[in-house]
């Protein structure tokens, strides 16, 4: 795989600021069939595309830091004020004001609880996972949300009770620094690079 | 908690009554490494014209507006596809727009070219949907289908649509089918059943003569679906020409009225929060109160376990067309299932069953053509089509299709477009010996429902024999 030079990004002075390579041109091949017929060609490509996380940077920020941040209206005359969203809602789906960020860190770990979960072999290309992948839905005590994670140890059943544990040594940034573990599992037991926070 | 305001549940109004003149389709296949999408395209569009006797030329002077239905540009390779398929059936200058709903994106074709007639922008449109799930392999195409949840929050998770939708699943299976054998075979029974309605089927791709032993011993998926409860991945096209009133009597002497609508829920599952359960007609306020009490875990709705758009969908769509119980009011259905399980707990969303007691639909006999129990036709027969399981779902087409075989039973036509032998021949497809003409007897009203994914987007398709209008 050509990954030399790939592409990076700043931000400086509110502009993107590109160094390196974000897309590898390949050539294309023929398509034929067994008697020899050409029915297609090939189209390769290779790009990097510019993601930018807005005003849910503090919640991909947080879980490499082993914080688990939602957030809640604070709009007195919502019908949803107090509500806390996981997933992290920059804006009150109801009023739409700002919400304010809540470290929902302490709460996940006196136990969160698994709504239900799904067990599978299958992937799509891209996965990172390790298979099968252990899916689990979990509610919060006090959110009216149910995130949806990976179980990382252990075999999932409605209504256990779980902990998150956070890809605090060498944070990706994404949602995989996320990752829950039966509550009661032992920090030695964890997937590397992660720890309770 | 949701609430509703008033204002957002009026009943949809329309300026003018909308009839279904005629569909087509092409076939339906895994792959089609010897066409393109403007080919099939072409085909249903034939098709289209054939079925009124009027030539493609002839049909096209009639169309004033065209809605396209194609939701994976991913799977094309091609921005814009929309506007390739609209020159290459030689509709230019017309305007034309492109639908994409996920899974649901045939059904929303419909809406978009229902409410262009309704309104009386046009009076005659086009609408047409098609997939193209063959041009890259199938960890690929599930990469693609998984970019269709949420990029930062779902997809990173296995790339795995799969994995953001059996949840649901496991929960429904958990709680309201308690886990019990005879709820899994009761599922296997749809898969058995919608696979052999698509042996009578030309245009489908996974006709099988099955059994619920072999849907129960198939691998594993993601338990307890398996393999054999899971929907087709398709390449194929389909379209419907929508008019108002008087140039549907112009182009046929048989119009039937249609009416479509939609509803909506969060693309992540995670955002879902709880509310009251919202109620169809044939409901009363009473009945839910005690539902977490004979399903432990079941009384929070929509949870993971109700499709609340669904249940929009048929709001919105049952009063428009004055439907107030669908098992009596309507002939037949044709339903999404992407997944048995999902197939029974939109029985309970549509109001065909209420919440809960999904499965009684298809332990009763009443989703079959013939009642296996008694013999007799089967009160509301389900996915004669075959469905998404054993017919096909190339996405943008599958509502289109839906609609199409739901109005050929009320046309009384369905043995014509589907026991033809050169119709077989021309599709390379053997027609079996057993061959069984499916024709839902005096069929007057039927419904289709599209749905997508985890239930973003669900529309309801109602066709009425003007003869038998309920409003
Ligand atoms: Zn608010």
């Amino acid at each position: 795989m050509n990954i030399e030079n790939r592409g990076t990004v700043r931000v400086e002075n509110g502009r993107y600021r590109f160094n390196g390579k974000f897309h590898y041109a390949y050539p294309n091949n023929p398509i034929r069939n067994e008697d020899g017929k050409l029915m297609g060609v090939t189209n390769p490509r290779d790009v990097t595309h510019v993601h930018m996380y807005g005003g849910e940077a503090p919640f991909f920020e947080g879980l490499g830091k082993g914080k688990l941040l939602g957030t809640r209206c604070i709009n007195p005359d919502c019908d949803a004020n107090g509500s806390i969203f996981i997933p992290f809602r920059i804006h009150c789906p109801d009023c739409l004001s700002k919400n304010e960020i809540v470290d929902m860190t302490g709460t996940a770990q006196k136990g969160a609880t698994v709504h239900t979960f799904m067990i599978t072999e299958r992937t799509g290309a891209f996965n990172t996972l390790p298979k099968p992948i252990r899916f689990v839905n979990v509610e919060f005590e006090g959110v009216p949300t149910i995130l949806m994670g990976n179980l990382a140890i252990g075999e999932p059943k409605i209504g256990m009770k779980v902990v998150p544990i956070f890809n605090t040594v060498n944070p990706t940034y994404t949602i995989l620094d996320l990752s829950w573990v039966p509550a009661g599992t032992d920090e030695s037991e964890l997937p590397e690079g992660f720890t309770f926070g | 908690m949701i609430k509703f305001s008033e204002r957002q549940l009026k009943i949809p109004q329309m300026q003018q009554p909308v009839y279904l003149v005629t569909g087509g389709m092409s076939k339906f296949a895994r792959s089609f490494p010897e066409k393109r999408t403007e080919e099939l395209v072409i085909d249903s569009f034939v098709e289209a014209s054939e079925f009124i006797d009027k030539s493609p030329a002839e049909l096209k002077k009639y169309i004033h507006s065209c809605y396209y239905g194609h939701f994976a540009d991913h799977f094309g390779d091609q921005l814009l596809g929309e506007a390739v398929i609209h020159d290459r059936l030689g509709l230019d200058p017309l305007g034309n727009v492109g639908i994409k709903t996920g899974g649901a994106t045939g059904g929303s074709t419909l809406w978009e070219a229902f409410k262009a007639v309704a309104s009386g922008y046009s009076d005659c449109v086009l609408a047409m949907g098609w997939e193209r799930m063959d041009e890259v392999p199938t960890d690929e195409g599930n990469h693609y289908i998984a970019s269709a949840a949420d990029k930062d929050w779902e997809t990173p998770l296995g790339h795995i649509y799969t994995g953001y939708y059996a949840v649901m699943a496991q929960k429904y299976w958990q709680v309201f089918g308690k886990e019990e054998e005879s709820f899994r075979r009761t599922m296997a029974e749809i898969a058995v059943k919608n696979r052999g309605y698509a042996r009578m089927n030309p245009h489908a791709q996974g006709p099988m003569k099955i059994t619920v032993e072999d849907v129960l011993n198939s691998p594993v998926v993601a338990n307890p679906l398996r393999a054999l409860d899971c929907c087709l991945m398709s390449v194929g096209a389909a379209c419907a020409i929508l008019c108002d009133e008087k140039t549907a009597f112009e182009l046929t002497d048989n119009p039937l009225l249609i009416y479509v609508s939609a509803g909506s829920h969060t693309l992540r599952v995670a955002d879902r929060r709880d509310m009251e359960i919202p109620l169809l007609p044939n409901e009363s306020p009473d009945q839910y109160t005690d539902l977490g009490e004979r399903f432990p875990g079941g009384d929070r709705y929509p949870g993971f376990t109700g499709f609340l758009a669904a249940r929009m969908a048929a709001y919105y769509g049952y009063g428009m067309a004055g439907i107030v119980d669908p098992t009596e009011d309507f002939d037949l259905v044709e339903l999404h299932d992407a997944f048995t399980i999902s197939d029974i707990q939109t029985y309970e969303d549509i109001g065909i069953r209420p919440y809960g007691e999904g499965r009684s639909y298809v332990e009763s006999g009443d989703c079959y053509h013939t009642n296996p129990f008694t013999n007799q036709p089967g009160k509301l027969p389900a996915n004669l089509s075959g469905g998404l399981i054993g017919n096909m779902h190339a996405v943008g087409a599958t509502g289109i299709m839906q609609a199409i075989e739901v109005g050929q039973h009320i046309w009384g036509r369905w043995a014509e477009m589907h026991e033809d032998q050169s119709k077989w021949d021309r599709f390379g497809r053997t027609k079996p010996d057993d061959w069984t003409n499916l024709q839902v007897e005096d069929a007057k009203r039927g419904l289709a429902i599209s749905h997508a994914g985890v239930g973003s987007h669900v529309t309801a398709t109602i066709l009425i024999h003007p003869d038998h209008q309920l409003i």
